[in-house]
C-alpha cells in the first residue's frame, strides 16, 4: 500500500513523444505523480508554478534548451535547486555524463530506460 | 479450448518477432508495465510510434530531395527515428537507423538514399506485423496480458 509519502510527483522533460510516453508509464506503473512536457523551456515554466514537484527526469538532447541547460537552471535557481535533477541520453559519452554529475545531476540513464532503472533510482530518492 | 488457442498464438507470434530479430527485450519490459489502469499501453505507444515516424520518414524523404542536401538536418531527423524505435524493442529497425546514419556522416546521398529504402523497408514489415499481433491480442482480452506478457 503506498502512502502518500511514497508517492513522488515527477516531471519529465523530452521532445520525442514515444520516449515520453515511456517515462510516464514507467513512473506512472509504479504509483508516482507524473507531469510530462516536451521542451525544457515548458518545464521551467511549470516550475515556476508549482512547487511540488520531487524529481525531475529530463533528456539531455532537446532542441532549443537542452537537458544539460535545464540542469544549470534548476541548480542555478535558489527556489529549485534541491529537487534531484536525473539526465537521459541514448549515447554514452563518459565526458557528457561526468559533465552532469559535476553540475549536479543526481543521476544519467541510458536510453532506452528501462523500468528497473527508474524503480532503482525512485527508491534511492524515497530513502532520503 | 478456443481461447486458449488464441492465447498460445499470441505468446508463439511474438516469440517469432523475438527470435527473427524485429523485437528486443525493450518491448517485453513495455508490456510488463501493463496493468489494470494501463491495459493497452503497448498497443497505444507502438500506435504512437507509428505514427511519429511516418512523420519523420516525410520529413526524411523531403530532405532526400533538397538542394543543397542538409546532412546535419537528415541525421537529426534519423536520430529520433532510432531513438524511438529503441524506445519500443524495434530492434531491426534501429539498426537500419544506424546504418542511415553512419551514410550521413559520410555524407553519401546515393548511401543515404538507399538505406532510407531499407528503413522504409523494414518499418512497413514491422507495422504489418504488430498490427497482426495486437489484433490477436484484443481476441485474447484484457484479462490475459500480463500472463502473455511472460517468456
Amino acid at each position: 500500500m503506498a502512502s502518500s509519502k511514497q508517492q513522488m510527483h515527477v516531471l519529465a522533460v523530452d521532445d520525442n513523444s514515444v520516449d515520453r510516453a515511456v517515462i510516464s508509464r514507467i513512473l506512472r506503473s509504479s504509483k508516482h505523480k507524473v507531469t510530462a512536457v516536451d521542451s525544457a523551456q515548458r518545464a521551467l515554466d511549470l516550475l515556476g508554478l508549482e512547487s511540488d514537484v520531487n524529481m525531475i527526469i529530463t533528456d539531455y538532447w532537446m532542441p532549443d534548451m537542452t537537458g544539460f541547460d535545464l540542469l544549470k537552471r534548476v541548480k542555478g535557481s535558489s527556489a529549485l535547486k534541491e529537487i534531484p535533477v536525473v539526465i537521459m541520453s541514448s549515447e554514452n559519452v563518459p565526458s557528457r555524463i561526468n559533465r552532469c554529475l559535476e553540475e549536479g545531476a543526481e543521476d544519467f540513464l541510458l536510453k532506452p530506460v528501462r523500468p528497473s532503472d527508474v524503480s532503482r533510482l525512485c527508491s534511492r530518492m524515497m530513502m532520503r | 479450448m478456443e481461447y486458449s488457442n488464441l492465447k498460445r498464438q499470441a505468446t508463439s507470434m511474438k516469440q517469432n518477432l523475438f527470435d527473427q530479430g524485429y523485437l528486443d527485450e525493450q518491448f517485453y519490459q513495455l508490456e510488463e508495465l501493463q496493468d489494470d489502469v494501463s491495459p493497452n499501453f503497448v498497443e497505444e505507444v507502438v500506435s504512437l510510434f507509428f505514427k511519429d515516424s511516418s512523420r519523420l520518414m516525410a520529413n526524411i524523404e523531403q530532405a532526400l530531395e533538397n538542394n543543397p542536401r542538409d546532412f546535419n538536418k537528415l541525421d537529426s531527423y534519423m536520430q529520433q527515428f532510432k531513438g524511438s524505435s529503441s524506445s519500443i524493442g524495434a530492434s531491426k529497425l534501429k539498426s537500419e537507423c544506424i546504418q542511415f546514419h553512419e551514410k550521413c556522416g559520410e555524407e553519401n546521398i546515393e548511401g543515404c538514399t538507399r538505406s532510407f529504402q531499407k528503413v522504409k523497408r523494414e518499418h512497413g514489415i514491422l507495422k504489418k506485423k504488430l498490427e497482426a499481433y495486437f489484433q490477436l491480442m484484443r481476441q485474447v482480452g484484457p484479462g490475459d496480458r500480463a500472463t502473455c506478457s511472460s517468456n
